[in-house]
């Protein structure tokens, strides 16, 4: 049996699956250098020693109760949780609007709009650290919530339009006219019709919206420091100061975290997509 | 005549309603404009002036003539290549496989790419730390498996950034690659075969020419974000491969003025903006439909 499906061809120019074992062997590899590193930080942020070891040769939660004690971390998390969600509400409606503009005006102009929205997603993050860093001086927003929310919404933008705008385009425009028509205004055409059927990519993109600001480290090194630091920002200056076994207990929660947003965006995505003619 | 003048009240009404739903994209160009465009344009202000506020050159002249920066601008390049070069020959082969997975096993495959993809950066440089350090787990493998005596030395060099890096780089090339390989026609591969082209032929006369777009999308995305790579070569670097966004943070902490650390940072505006003028014009990318 193995025999035989080890020499049954595997493509279309009848190369067997036995001539392809080093292909196999060498995804397989690189998916364990992707997926692994950062898997085994999970058990190991269960050790009961004070250093991080695998296999941990005792287990305890100390790690997860020395992050929960300390206020210098609970309050990075807060200041984290209050800019994601903030972005996220902001975010969210921001980019379907543009979404929606892009996807009626001409052609040209739509381009134009699309390229512009883009923008905060090819330039380095960096440049645009030092740029808001330098800015917020004489406007006394560094380390303030609303500095950073502004940050953070200008760069999930592009992400949010772009998954709300895929999603439009499959989406019959014609189904809105129907409802104006009988007599809906544009408004109330686009929260009745159209909104309801593309849900699913809208909560996707607040999902991506959420954790991207979450996560987000480099723009926050600039401008959010002292009170306001971010939970990535206070993990930044850890990581210089060598292997802090209270980070493994954070990036776990925060893997757990991805996890559950990941699956939660695939799975709203699959439901989400166009309905396949049979 | 009526109809002539419907037809203009018609044009004029389409014209105004398009205008409106323009309106509608604003709010999102401001916020953009005010929080990315005009602190960039701010950089580049700010470049130009000295201490005092006068207009001057010498910012760019420190950059041309202080060694320290010129070294930065060389290791940038050299490790942006390296990680780029790296990710295409891990990523490739990875993608090529995945592509041609039955659709159920590939979506599970992509959960490999998609999930290191999602976690932040930071979580993926401390894991890193954590395999790569003293008492790390390649550390004591090493040591158990007495290939070495004492632990070596694997954090803080070249080639723990490389590997950092290129961890977070190849779920970029892998997204659009896998794209472009699915849609691949595989009536072509036939084609060639059925004419005598044997399976490497096949591959780089036919296949690989049609992944192109996907692999070049890939590749400039790598390469662009390397140049501006900030969190990962500063921790795995450990001070001792610099590169230029490391540079641009210690240059607003240490220098007088915000001088050098601007000319730096325009330094890597401008390469960003030729790379992508490049990639639009020559390699004709569409990068809004990039990941």
């Amino acid at each position: 049996m193995t025999a035989r499906f080890l020499l049954a061809p595997a493509t279309d120019t009848q190369i067997t699956h036995l001539g392809r074992l080093w292909l196999y062997a060498f995804a397989a590899l690189a998916l364990v250098f992707l997926v692994a590193p950062t898997l085994l930080i999970i058990p190991m942020s269960f050790t009961g020693a004070g250093f991080l070891e695998f296999p941990p040769r005792s287990w305890s939660l100390r790690w997860y109760i020395a992050y929960l004690d300390s206020p210098e971390w609970r309050d990075a998390t807060l200041v984290s949780l209050r800019a994601a969600t903030l972005t996220m509400l902001l975010a969210t409606p921001l980019g379907v609007a543009a979404a929606y503009g892009v996807l009626v005006v001409e052609r040209r102009t739509a381009r134009a709009i699309g390229a512009a929205i883009s923008v905060p997603m090819m330039m380095p993050a960096v440049l645009i650290g030092i740029g808001l860093y330098l800015l917020y001086v004489p406007l006394g927003l560094n380390n303030t919530l609303a500095g950073l929310v502004l940050g953070h919404v200008a760069l999930t933008l592009p992400y949010v339009t772009l998954l709300v705008l895929a999603r439009m385009k499959s989406h019959d425009p014609r189904q809105e006219l129907a409802a104006q028509s009988l007599g809906c205004t544009r408004l109330r055409a686009f929260l009745l019709v159209t909104l309801p059927q593309i849900r699913y990519a809208v909560i996707a993109a607040a999902l991506l919206a959420f954790i991207f600001s979450f996560d987000e480290g480099v723009v926050s090194y600039f401008i959010a420091t002292g009170t306001g630091a971010t939970l990535p920002r206070r993990m930044f200056l850890s990581l210089q100061f060598g292997v802090d076994p209270t980070i493994a207990a954070i990036s776990s929660l925060l893997m757990v975290l991805t996890i559950l947003l990941v699956a939660a965006i695939q799975i709203i995505q699959s439901r989400g997509g166009p309905r396949r003619k049979a | 005549m009526t109809d002539d003048r419907n037809a203009a009240v018609h044009a004029r009404e389409a014209r105004h309603e398009r205008a409106r739903m323009l309106g509608l994209a604003l709010p999102a160009l401001a916020v953009i404009g005010a929080a990315v465009v005009v602190p960039i344009l701010w950089v580049l202000y700010l470049s130009v002036l000295d201490v005092q506020g006068h207009f001057t050159l010498g910012n760019y002249l420190v950059l041309a003539t202080e060694g320290a920066n010129l070294s930065v601008i060389v290791t940038t390049l050299k490790v942006s290549l390296l990680v780029t070069v790296v990710s295409v020959v891990i990523g490739y082969p990875l993608t090529y496989l995945l592509a041609q997975l039955p659709p159920s096993l590939a979506t599970i495959c992509m959960l490999g790419i998609l999930l290191p993809y999602m976690t932040s950066v930071l979580v993926r440089t401390y894991a890193w730390m954590v395999l790569l350090g003293r008492r790390g787990i390649v550390n004591t493998m090493l040591v158990w498996l007495g290939i070495t005596d004492a632990p070596l030395q694997l954090m803080f060099n070249t080639t723990a950034t490389v590997i950092g890096m290129v961890h977070v780089m190849v779920p970029l090339l892998a997204l659009p690659l896998y794209a472009t390989m699915r849609a691949i026609d595989h009536g072509f591969l036939r084609a060639a075969a059925s004419l005598g082209a044997g399976p490497v032929a096949t591959f780089w006369r036919v296949y690989f020419p049609l992944s192109l777009p996907g692999l070049s999308a890939g590749t400039f995305l790598i390469f662009v974000t390397s140049l501006g790579f900030f969190i990962t070569p500063t921790v795995l670097g450990g001070g001792r491969v610099t590169m230029i966004g490391q540079q641009i943070a210690t240059a607003i902490a240490t220098y007088d003025g915000f001088g050098v650390a601007t000319a730096l940072g325009v330094g890597l505006l401008a390469a960003t903006a030729i790379l992508l003028g490049f990639a639009m014009r020559v390699l004709r990318l569409d990068l809004m439909r990039a990941p």
